[in-house]
């Protein structure tokens, strides 16, 4: 068994009179359109596996009727699935007697729905109190946890407002509150943000991310929008026709995606808002060692103009970067006289970037330097440099 | 009348007398318990003098509709008590008042029940049917035959007749509650009483008042007739003015009969419309008392 947080193996769901024989059928390789036709059985969701982190924010993505939304009911159990397992903290929530999924879901898991489902007879509170009432909680107690929640998500001045009274982004507000409440270690969130508009999704994809960075939870979270799924998912599973069929980061999936579905997907996003420096990084720029004994001005002056380029780093004994220098500079050096090494007091001193900077921020230090830029691994060494013309090239597409 | 090939009749005679030959000791008890209860709410209804039972009516008016409906609702009761109805006006509603109880304390479970099971649905369907549609003094005859004459087979016949829309606008109000609310409900470790409590019922409550609305108006409409068979109230005075064909008489009988439909209508009516607005409606106190199980 994998290890994570959720762990689904093999997991089937067959809508129809006979879905043991459906899924015998799946396995000798009958497709889904031949099964419905012959045997009326809807495969929901067929052979799934994933394993989902503590802590991560699991984006599942695809077409209506793709099953994403069918995967999530099956891993609280809303629906009952046709064959495999589910484990939540290695518990098999698939057999669990249903005493035990009802207090598993009392304790530890919660859902936030795409229509809000909100009771409009209950004000704000009472909707943010609901699953605390139905564990059994005190009114006191409840309705003072609630009101915690509702300030963390700034609606606490709205608590005796009933859920008509409020906008669409503010009842969503109430349904992650609502989650919340109970404190639980995960929660599925179907179609959340999607019935919101455009502004309203990004506001509340934000206050999701600013929650986590206060207390990460589990979250599984379904989405057909691509830009929410690289905007808020550590990880990214796409799914088509009841099937798992990709699993990555979001770099991962626009890198290497695994069928022409899985690009589509990414056709209609500007991917490059998703590049890092590691992706931009070349070796444009001529590297010399500074190792105890700076490097000498009139070689690399001479370097430099014999590959026809204007700028060189120097990195010392270790790899890390050292200073960068301009020919211009070199030039001005020699004119002067001066012939000797290229250390600190000549050197250009950069901060470099880190490997996963993000293409906005990496712009920015470009548009502050004259030059291009050294981009460091996580261990400081140096790995590459960023120049203008050359962010430019991979933009355009290589 | 042509010759019968199939005498149907004769076999719900036969069933009639044998219920009557083996159970009638069941029926007068059955009799005894509706007879002690609508005795209860009428006297209750009798207790205070006619001004303030008005005043109640027309601060319920006021409080649920508006300034106009309550002075509708006073002038029309006025008028009631000038022309001499008023007493079997308040008789009459407490007929009205005990058929609709006993439907609703009938109907309501029933229709719960038929919304959590496709089968108990399709068997009380054309059950349903049949108790709507068969003409409703037809039921008097078994009903004065097994109970006797009187307000009981009165109030028992009204009951069958007026009990289905509670049932159906119950079963149809559960059914209706938004997937994704249940699944809200579920998903937070709802079992099914609270599920049925604290999110099935409070929200099909729209639906359920308006099968409160709908007994209550069958119901006044079915103790009217009921006076054939000994009833009492304003239905006697409409038999009378048939009887004697006296069109004075049945106007203004009617007419206590059409305003006292009115207000009750509109009344029941505003509890179902008006629930979510009005958070210390009757309705949410009841759903509360039946959330805090």
């Amino acid at each position: 068994m994998q290890s994570g947080k959720i762990v689904v193996e093999n997991l089937y769901k067959v809508f129809g009179a006979q879905p043991q024989e459906a899924i015998d059928l799946l396995k000798q390789g009958w497709s889904k359109d031949k099964i419905l036709a012959e045997k009326g059985a809807v495969i929901g969701v067929s052979d799934v596996s994933f394993s989902v982190e503590e802590g991560e924010i699991f984006v599942l993505m695809g077409l209506s009727g793709s099953g994403k939304s069918t995967l999530i009911r099956l891993i609280n159990r809303l629906v009952e699935p046709s064959a495999g397992n589910v484990y939540i903290d290695g518990q098999n929530v698939a057999k669990l007697p249903k005493k035990q999924l009802i207090d598993l879901r009392r304790r530890d898991m919660s859902m936030v729905f795409q229509s809000f489902a909100l009771m409009p007879s209950r004000t704000v509170l009472d909707n943010a109190a609901f699953g605390l009432e139905v564990a059994g909680k005190s009114r006191k107690e409840r309705e003072k946890r609630a009101m915690e929640v509702l300030t963390q998500v700034g609606l606490d001045t709205f608590a005796h407002k009933f859920p008509h009274e409020l906008s669409g982004g503010m009842q969503q507000r109430v349904g992650l509150a609502r989650a919340l409440a109970v404190d639980p270690s995960m929660i599925i969130m179907d179609e959340a943000f999607s019935a919101l508009d455009p502004l309203k999704r990004r506001e509340m994809q934000d206050v999701l991310l600013e929650l986590q960075k206060t207390h990460r939870r589990t979250i599984i979270f379904v989405s057909h929008d691509i830009e929410e799924a690289m905007r808020i998912g550590t990880r990214i599973g796409i799914m088509e026709g009841g099937k798992l069929i990709q699993v990555g980061t979001p770099q991962e999936l626009v890198d290497n995606p695994a069928n022409d579905y899985v690009r589509n997907f990414f056709d209609t996003v500007d991917t490059n808002r998703y590049l890092t420096a590691g992706q931009l990084k070349a070796d444009s720029v001529p590297l010399f060692v500074h190792n105890g004994k700076a490097p000498d001005a009139h070689t690399v002056s001479q370097a430099l103009q014999a590959l026809d380029k204007h700028y060189a780093f120097i990195v010392d004994e270790n790899h890390r970067f050292y200073g960068s220098i301009s020919l211009e500079k070199i030039a001005l050096l020699v004119e002067g006289g001066q012939t000797r090494g290229l250390d600190h007091a000549v050197l250009k001193q950069i901060n470099p970037v880190p490997e996963d900077m993000p293409l906005d921020q990496v712009i920015g230090r470009l548009v502050d330097n004259e030059g291009p830029i050294p981009v460091v691994d996580g261990k400081g060494i140096y790995c590459g440099a960023i120049s203008k013309g050359r962010l430019l090239t991979r933009m355009h597409g290589e | 009348m042509s010759e019968k090939k199939l005498d149907l009749g004769s076999w719900v005679n036969d069933v009639v007398q044998h219920l009557l030959d083996n159970y009638s000791g069941g029926f007068d008890s059955i009799g005894g318990v509706v007879s002690g209860f609508s005795e209860g709410i009428e006297s209750v209804l009798m207790l205070p003098p006619a001004w303030l039972l008005i005043a109640i009516f027309v601060g319920l008016g006021l409080w649920r509709i508006g300034a106009r409906f309550a002075a509708f609702t006073a002038v029309s009761f006025i008028l009631i008590v000038l022309t001499g109805f008023w007493e079997q006006t308040v008789v009459t509603l407490g007929l009205t008042f005990s058929a609709t109880l006993i439907s609703l304390m009938l109907g309501i479970p029933l229709g719960i029940w038929a919304a959590t099971s496709e089968r108990v649905t399709t068997i009380i369907r054309p059950i349903l049917d049949f108790m709507q549609t068969m003409p409703a003094f037809v039921y008097l005859i078994p009903a004065a035959m097994l109970f006797g004459l009187g307000r009981v087979p009165g109030i028992i016949a009204t009951v069958i007749f007026a009990m289905p829309p509670a049932v159906r606008l119950t079963n149809l109000g559960i059914r209706q509650v938004n997937k994704e609310i249940i699944e809200a409900g579920q998903s937070f470790g709802c079992n099914s009483r609270q599920l049925l409590f604290k999110v099935q019922l409070p929200n099909a409550m729209p639906s359920i008042m308006a099968g409160v609305n709908q007994t209550i108006m069958m119901a006044l409409s079915m103790v009217i007739i009921a006076s054939m068979v000994g009833a009492g109230g304003l239905g006697n005075d409409v038999l009378a003015s048939i009887q004697r064909l006296d069109i004075g008489l049945g106007f203004e009988s009617g007419m206590a009969v059409v305003l006292l439909a009115i207000i009750l209508d509109r009344i029941t009516e505003s509890f179902g419309t008006k629930q979510t607005e009005k958070r210390n409606s009757l309705i949410s106190w009841v759903s509360a008392k039946l959330q805090r199980e």
